[in-house]
C-alpha cells in the first residue's frame, strides 16, 4: 500500500514539477493550449466525480461550467473585477445552480437522470442564448474588464499568458488535491458505493438522494470553477459553453482517458487537444481524422488510456511478486 | 409478556395489480427472540421482508417497530432506527473490498456520510469497527479481498456482516443459507445462533432447511399463499397437520419434520 501511495505522489509532484517548468521552454503558442488543457481537464474531473466514482451520467455538466462563466463575466462587470472576487463568485452560482437542479435530477437514476440533465442543460442554454438584455444572447458577454489578480504587495500581470497559465495551474492543482481529498474520503468511500450498488445502501440507512446531491453540487461548483477560467482565458462567456455538445466533450474525455480513474480525464484531455491541435493543422476534414483516431483509442483501450495502463501495469507488478 | 413486541405486523397485505401476495398477515417478535418464518416456495416470504424493510409500500395494515408505527417509511429511516434486513440474492458490493464493503454501513452508523476532512485510510476508529464485525463472522483474514472473488459461502457471510456493521436491534436474514453446501450452512447457523446470545440483536430469518428451522428457532410463523397458516413454538408446528399439508404431504420426511 505504502508503495502504491508513493508511486501515485511521486508521479503527481513530478508531473506538477514539469508542468510549472513548462512555459520557460515551450513557446507562447504551446503555452495557451497547455493552459486550455489544463482548464478542460478540471472540467473533466468534475464530471468524473459523478459519473466515474457516483456512477451518474450527466449530460448537463456543461450548464454549470456555463453558469460558473457568466456569473464571473456579470461579476467583472458590475460589480468588481477583483480576481478574488469574480472566481468566488462563479463558483458560488454554479454551486447554487447545481444544488437546486441536482434536487431535481437526483430523483431519477440511469437513463432517466441523464435525460432530466440534459433537459435542464438545454434549458440553461436557452436562457444564456435568448436573455439578451443580462447574458447579451448569441454574442455573450465579452470580458471588458479582465480580473485583476493582487497578491499582498504584487499584481500579477494576467494578460501576460505565461502569468495566466501559472494562475490557471495554481487554481486548478488546488481544486485537484481537493478532489482527492473527496476521494479519499469517508463520502469518498460512500461515492463508490452508491456506483456500486444504490440499493444496498438505502438498505444500511443512507439516503442515496442525498449522497448524489451532494456529489453533484460537489461536481457542479468544480465545473463552475473550470468555467471561469475558461472564460477569463478566452475573454468571453458564451453560450456555446452551456450547449449539449460541450457536455458531451466531457463525458468524451473521461470515458477516452478512464472513468473512474482518478487523473484519467486529464489524459483524455490532453489526448483529445493535442490531436485536434495536430489533425486541424494538415487538414480541413479534421472531424473524421479525430473520430476514427478516437474510435481506435477507445477499442485499444476499453478502461481508458490511463484506466488500462494502470491495470497492465499492476497486473506485471503482480506477477512479479 | 407484557411488553410491547420489537416487531409487529397488524393485518398487513399486498398486492401486485390483481395478485394478492400477502392476505392479512398478524404477528409480532418479542425482543430477544430467535424467529423464524417458513412456507413454500412463493408463500410470500420475501415480500414480507421487502414490505416491512420499507422497500414496498403496504397496501393494507401496518408495521410497527418498537412501539411505534413505520408503515411505509422509508428504508433508511427504518435502518436508523435499527431495523436491517439481509437478501435472499446475495446483495453486496462486489467491486470494493470485503473490508469496504462493511466499511460503508460503519461510516453511515458513526455519522461521518458526509466527512470529507481526513482521509479515510488514517480513520482508525472506524477501521476497528469494521475489523471487528468481519472478526465476528471470521472474514477478518480476506479483509482486503476484492469482495467478488471469494467462495460463494464467504460471500453469504458478507452479506451478513453488511447489517451487522450496522449494530441492528432486529435483523431480517432472507434465507441466510441459501445455495450454501451443508458445511457452510452448519456455519452460518451456528453464527447466527451465537450472534443472537451475544449480539443484543434479535433475529428474524426464513429458511427452506426444516431441520435447521427446528434446530435454531424458539418461535416459527408459517406462511402459505400468502396468508398466515400457524404459529407457535417448534413442537407446536411440527405436529400441525395444516402444516404438513401446506408441505406437500409426503415429502415432509424428507425436508425433517
Ligand atoms: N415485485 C413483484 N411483482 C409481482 N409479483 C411479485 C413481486 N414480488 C413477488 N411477487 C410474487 O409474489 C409471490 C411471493 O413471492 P416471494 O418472493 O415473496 O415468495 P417467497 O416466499 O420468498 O419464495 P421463496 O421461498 O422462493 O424465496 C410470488 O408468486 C411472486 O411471483
Ligand atoms: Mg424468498
Amino acid at each position: 500500500m505504502g508503495g502504491i501511495f508513493n508511486r501515485n505522489f511521486l508521479t503527481g509532484f513530478t508531473i506538477l514539477i514539469l508542468l510549472i517548468l513548462a512555459p520557460l521552454v515551450v513557446s507562447t503558442h504551446w503555452i495557451m493550449i497547455l493552459t486550455e488543457i489544463i482548464i478542460m481537464s478540471l472540467y473533466a474531473m468534475s464530471f468524473n466525480l459523478l459519473f466515474g466514482y457516483t456512477g451518474l451520467l450527466s449530460f448537463g455538466q456543461a450548464g454549470f461550467f456555463g453558469v460558473g462563466a457568466y456569473c464571473m463575466a456579470l461579476t467583472a462587470a458590475n460589480i468588481s473585477n477583483s480576481f478574488w472576487v469574480c472566481v468566488p463568485a462563479g463558483m458560488f452560482g454554479a454551486t447554487v445552480f447545481a444544488l437546486v437542479i441536482g434536487w431535481f435530477c437526483v430523483r431519477l437514476d440511469e437513463i432517466y437522470f441523464a435525460i432530466l440533465t440534459l433537459g435542464f442543460g438545454m434549458m440553461l442554454f436557452t436562457l444564456a442564448h435568448n436573455w439578451l438584455s443580462v447574458t447579451g444572447g448569441s454574442d455573450g458577454l465579452t470580458i471588458m474588464k479582465m480580473p485583476v489578480l493582487s497578491l499582498p504587495g504584487y499584481t500579477i500581470e494576467l494578460f501576460n499568458p505565461k502569468y495566466f497559465y501559472w494562475m490557471s495551474l495554481s487554481v486548478v492543482s488546488l481544486a485537484i488535491i481537493f478532489l482527492r481529498k473527496i476521494v479519499n474520503s469517508a463520502f469518498g468511500l460512500l461515492l463508490t458505493a452508491t456506483r456500486e450498488n444504490s440499493q444496498r445502501v438505502s438498505f444500511v440507512g443512507q439516503n442515496v438522494r442525498t449522497v448524489r446531491l451532494a456529489a453533484f453540487t460537489v461536481a457542479g461548483a468544480l465545473a463552475g470553477v473550470a468555467g471561469v477560467l475558461f472564460a477569463m482565458f478566452n475573454r468571453i462567456a458564451s453560450p456555446e459553453m452551456l450547449h449539449w455538445s460541450f457536455s458531451g466533450k466531457a463525458v468524451l474525455m473521461t470515458i477516452l482517458g478512464g472513468s473512474g480513474v482518478f487523473l484519467g480525464p486529464a489524459v483524455g484531455t490532453a489526448i483529445f487537444f493535442v490531436l485536434e491541435h495536430f489533425i486541424t493543422s494538415f487538414t480541413t476534414n479534421w472531424m473524421i481524422f479525430l473520430g476514427a483516431i478516437l474510435v481506435a483509442l477507445v477499442l485499444l483501450f476499453p478502461q481508458g488510456v490511463l484506466g488500462t495502463l494502470d491495470s497492465v501495469i499492476s497486473k506485471s507488478e503482480k506477477g512479479g511478486n | 409478556m407484557s411488553q410491547t413486541p420489537l416487531l409487529e405486523i397488524r393485518n398487513l397485505h399486498k398486492s401486485f395489480g390483481r395478485f394478492q401476495a400477502l392476505k392479512g398477515v398478524s404477528l409480532a417478535v418479542p425482543d430477544g427472540c430467535l424467529t423464524a418464518l417458513i412456507g413454500p416456495n412463493g408463500a410470500g416470504k420475501t415480500t414480507f421482508y421487502n414490505v416491512v424493510s420499507g422497500r414496498y409500500k403496504p397496501s393494507s395494515g401496518s408495521v410497527h417497530f418498537m412501539g411505534r408505527d413505520v408503515s411505509g417509511e422509508p428504508t433508511h429511516k427504518l435502518v436508523g432506527m435499527g431495523l436491517l434486513r439481509s437478501f435472499q440474492i446475495t446483495n453486496i458490493f462486489p467491486k470494493l473490498t470485503v473490508l469496504e464493503n462493511v466499511l460503508t454501513p460503519v461510516i453511515i452508523h458513526n455519522g461521518k456520510s458526509f466527512s470529507i476532512l481526513g482521509s479515510l485510510k488514517k480513520r482508525v476508529d472506524l477501521r476497528e469497527q469494521a475489523e471487528q464485525t468481519l472478526d465476528m463472522v471470521g472474514l477478518l483474514p480476506f479483509a482486503n479481498r476484492i469482495a467478488s472473488t471469494l467462495a460463494y459461502g464467504d460471500k453469504r457471510l458478507i452479506e451478513i456482516a453488511i447489517v451487522l456493521a450496522r449494530k441492528p436491534k432486529l435483523i431480517l436474514l432472507d434465507e441466510p443459507t441459501a445455495g450454501m453446501n451443508p458445511e457452510e450452512t452448519d456455519r452460518i447457523i451456528h453464527l447466527i445462533k451465537e450472534l443472537s446470545m451475544k449480539s443484543g440483536a434479535t433475529f428474524f430469518l426464513t429458511e427452506h432447511d426444516m431441520k435447521v428451522v427446528f434446530s435454531i428457532a424458539e418461535k416459527i410463523f408459517v406462511l402459505n399463499q400468502g396468508s398466515p397458516l400457524a404459529s407457535g413454538s417448534p413442537d407446536e408446528i411440527r405436529s400441525n397437520l395444516a402444516v404438513k399439508e401446506a408441505y406437500l404431504g409426503g415429502s415432509l420426511d424428507a425436508k425433517g419434520l
